[in-house]
């Protein structure tokens, strides 16, 4: 049977992975899919994934009571869905919910946790990544904040 | 114009045939020569100054197809003194025009290349004759995308024509939005954000950005990310334009003139003045 090893190896995400600390990935990997509307996690619940997107897109949502669901981001092919799994208290901050059939990878961040903790260098390895993953979505969350688009007559 | 000699201070009359509303804010003007033999051709990229009389004038980027050459497109965003005039005016009305001045988008030395368009709110404008010129020479191209962004659904400029170019299946269109909410099922998040997830060959892609300059600051980023060459990246730039032809220096961007060396500029010779606060 054929493993995730092959995709996650290519993936930029884990690009340059030392092959032992990919194996772990790799044993705690599984495929998932969503179908349009489903929720992926709601605002809350225990975080214990994070998801590669391999297909489709999943909308990032905040409910308001007065306003209903609220959707703030996207994320698409190729992206990394969910952080929360990696900071205490491991509560998702925020919905996910798949606007179209979405099919991804999930890593069990519940083990991978516990493997962090035995492993510093995989450890080290994921939070360098995923430091990266939130200076991003700070970065693009301040340019939406400021409305890029509103200056130019 | 009197005695046949271009004088590109004196305004031409134009009439005002249709105006189309984009948004709650933006609209477009359809207009034409009051005189059927005054020529209305333009290069992508090019812009007019808009006289209303009495009131004043305004650059405005051409919005329209290059091809049709009866009337000329503006599509103008309510926002100062002489714009609030011109959404007085009505259909029938007359408009000054000086034009058309400055360069163009660099679509002839771009064959071959895969074409990535980066589009921030109204920056759609003057990328829109660009657009319509290479989706008329479509085999002539690699890939062309067009990234665009904008504040919200309702902030999106032609709506129609970004259906008809997703449809063609030869141009990959990626629309993008700050916020929304119910029946909105496109992607949201900056534009910028796009980029790392598009395919393209950064080796030979040419990029033509427009937009507020924030937006091209993170956009030209993400581009150099890829790998895009910086000469190979192109950006329509905006100042307090005038006189269009580079004599009363209102327009100035350091050692350049954009009414009259842009106002589409290379990144790479721009790079050292672009962003920087006292320029």
């Amino acid at each position: 049977m054929q493993t995730l090893e092959p995709y996650l190896t290519e993936h930029p995400f884990l690009k340059d992975l030392e092959p032992r600390l990919l194996k772990i990935l790799v044993g705690c990997a599984s495929n998932v899919r969503f179908n349009a509307g489903q929720f992926v996690f709601r605002e809350g619940e225990e975080a214990n994934n994070f998801y590669i997107i391999r297909h489709g897109k999943i909308s990032i949502e905040i409910f308001a009571a007065e306003r209903g669901s609220l959707s703030i981001q996207t994320i698409g092919e190729g992206e990394i869905l969910g952080w929360s799994w990696l900071i205490p208290p491991y509560r998702w901050r925020f919905d996910a919910r798949a606007v179209e059939l979405t099919r991804a990878i999930a890593l069990d961040g519940k083990c991978l946790r516990e493997k962090c903790e035995m492993d510093h260098d995989l450890g080290y390895e994921l939070l360098k990544r995923f430091a990266h993953i939130i200076t991003q979505r700070l970065e693009t969350t301040r340019l939406q904040l400021i409305d890029i688009y509103g200056i130019r007559k | 114009m009197e005695h046949g000699i271009f004088n590109p201070m004196y305004p031409t009359q134009f009439r005002i045939c249709r105006v189309k509303k984009e948004t709650h804010d933006t609209s477009t003007f359809e207009i034409e020569p009051e005189n059927s033999a005054q020529s209305t051709s333009f290069a992508a990229g090019q812009f007019n100054m808009l006289y209303v009389f009495g009131v004043g004038e305004v650059p405005i980027s051409i919005s329209g197809n290059p091809a049709k050459k009866k009337r000329l497109l503006h599509t103008i965003r309510k926002a100062g003194m002489v714009t609030n005039a011109i959404y007085k005016l009505k259909t029938g009305d007359i408009l000054g025009v000086r034009g058309p001045f400055g360069n163009h988008w660099p679509l002839e030395n771009s064959i071959g290349n895969d074409i990535v368009i980066a589009a921030g709110g109204i920056g759609l404008a003057p990328l829109r004759p660009a657009l319509y010129q290479l989706v008329s020479q479509r085999e002539k191209y690699g890939k062309i995308i067009l990234l665009y962004g904008a504040k919200s659904p309702q902030d999106l400029l032609y709506k129609q024509e970004l259906a008809h170019w997703r449809n063609r299946f030869d141009v990959e269109v990626k629309v993008t939005v700050d916020s929304a909410s119910g029946s909105w099922d496109g992607s949201i998040g900056v534009v910028t954000a796009l980029i790392p997830h598009t395919h393209f060959d950064p080796l030979r892609t040419t990029a033509m950005i427009c937009g507020p300059e924030v937006m091209m600051h993170y956009t030209i980023k993400e581009l150099l990310k890829r790998n895009v060459a910086p000469e190979n990246i192109f950006l329509s730039m905006e100042r307090n334009m005038k006189c269009g032809i580079g004599l009363c220096g209102h327009c100035q961007f350091g050692p350049t003139f954009v009414c009259k060396d842009g106002p589409v500029f290379r990144y790479d010779r721009i790079h050292t003045i672009f962003g920087k606060r006292e320029i």
